[in-house]
């Protein structure tokens, strides 16, 4: 299963609760404004590395540097919209917008 | 692959206008194939035809037009859109007014859902 | 019928505060009448969409609280309950207009993993 969030984790629970419900080796996308989670050096880095010992974590590219992240937490996959896709093509999708 | 795209939310205010069209640009660049995009919530606000963004930003209404006109199927859902003052002569080329029942039937013939919001 | 697909509803919206969660549901209804396998997971404030005794009458806004009672008629099979959104929200089944099934995020994960689609509001 591919999981997308596209909210901070600093304002909303979206990601708290994706990662609480995604299976071992689901792959959670962060878009938009929940690219914020992979943001090296901020309060949700702990969280988001536990996380990482079960799911793989990608961040959308564009988003990110629509937003000046310039440092992805270790272990975060930069991709863009192809690479979404090809996510897409690979699992089912839920969105926790 | 077959992909539905829902979109929840409405132009501007929100950025997922933005990223379902970058997402469509680049998957049909892929060779997939979109079966249908639907707006519900206040995503049926995207089908508006009377509104005038600034010239030098982006027209999120003409670039569903295009993809409309271009052969993708693009609904607006009817309930959400009579709450929200959308009607055919208030629609952009290219995109319709149905129900609900075009998101089901989309959903069960797709290989994907993608939804935005 | 053997081509029936499984369709999960995602339910994260409180309800009255936005539209989410009664658009929804207007959702499910019309999924209803395409025979699938449907089921609904209240997640997070979704939780309290299902809290008996709301009265809508002050706010001006349509309650529709008594359209979950009807969802079973219409085929929706399960309505499962996120217990660590319940528990965290100080509910109980007591609580709940409607029976639902508490179900941890292990058992909400597997159940995601076996639909055609999750359909999130």
């Amino acid at each position: 299963m591919l999981h997308t969030v596209n909210k901070s984790p600093f304002g909303h629970s979206a990601l708290d609760e994706c990662i609480s419900m995604a299976a071992d080796g689901a792959t959670i996308l962060l878009i938009e404004d929940g690219v914020y989670a992979a943001k090296a050096g901020a309060s949700y880095e702990g969280k988001l590395k536990a996380a990482m010992g079960n799911v793989k974590v990608a961040a959308l590219g564009p988003d990110l540097a629509a937003r000046g992240i310039t440092a992805c937490i270790e272990g975060v996959t930069v991709v863009d919209y192809d690479g979404f896709v090809e996510l897409v093509a690979e699992n089912k999708m839920t969105a926790w917008v | 692959m077959l992909l539905t795209i829902l979109v929840h939310e409405g132009p501007y205010n929100h950025q997922a206008s933005d990223t379902a069209y970058n997402f469509i640009k680049a998957a049909l660049g892929k060779g997939h194939e979109i079966n249908r995009i639907f707006f519900y919530h206040d995503g049926v606000n995207n089908g508006y035809n009377s509104a005038d963004p600034p010239q030098d930003d982006r027209n999120i209404y003409k670039r569903w037009s295009e993809l409309g006109k271009g052969g993708i199927d693009i609904v607006c859902c009817i309930a959400a859109a009579k709450r929200r003052g959308l009607k055919d002569e208030l629609l952009m080329e290219g995109i319709r007014i149905s129900g609900l029942g075009q998101l089901a039937d989309a959903v069960l013939g797709s290989d994907r859902l993608v939804t935005f919001g | 019928m053997d081509d029936m697909k499984k369709i999960m509803f995602l339910m994260r919206q409180a309800p009255h505060g936005g539209i989410y969660s009664y658009e929804g549901l207007e959702t499910i209804l019309i999924f209803a009448a395409f025979e699938q396998d449907l089921s609904m997971v209240f997640v997070g404030d979704g939780v309290f969409a299902l809290v008996k005794g709301q009265d809508t009458t002050g706010i001006g806004i349509k309650g529709y609280i008594k359209t979950y009672g009807v969802l079973e008629d219409y085929g929706v099979e399960h309505m499962y309950v996120d217990k660590a959104s319940m528990e965290a929200r100080g509910l109980t089944t007591d609580d709940f207009a409607v029976p639902v099934e508490v179900v941890d995020a292990a058992t909400i994960s597997a159940l995601m993993e076996e639909q055609h689609a999750v359909i999130p509001y």
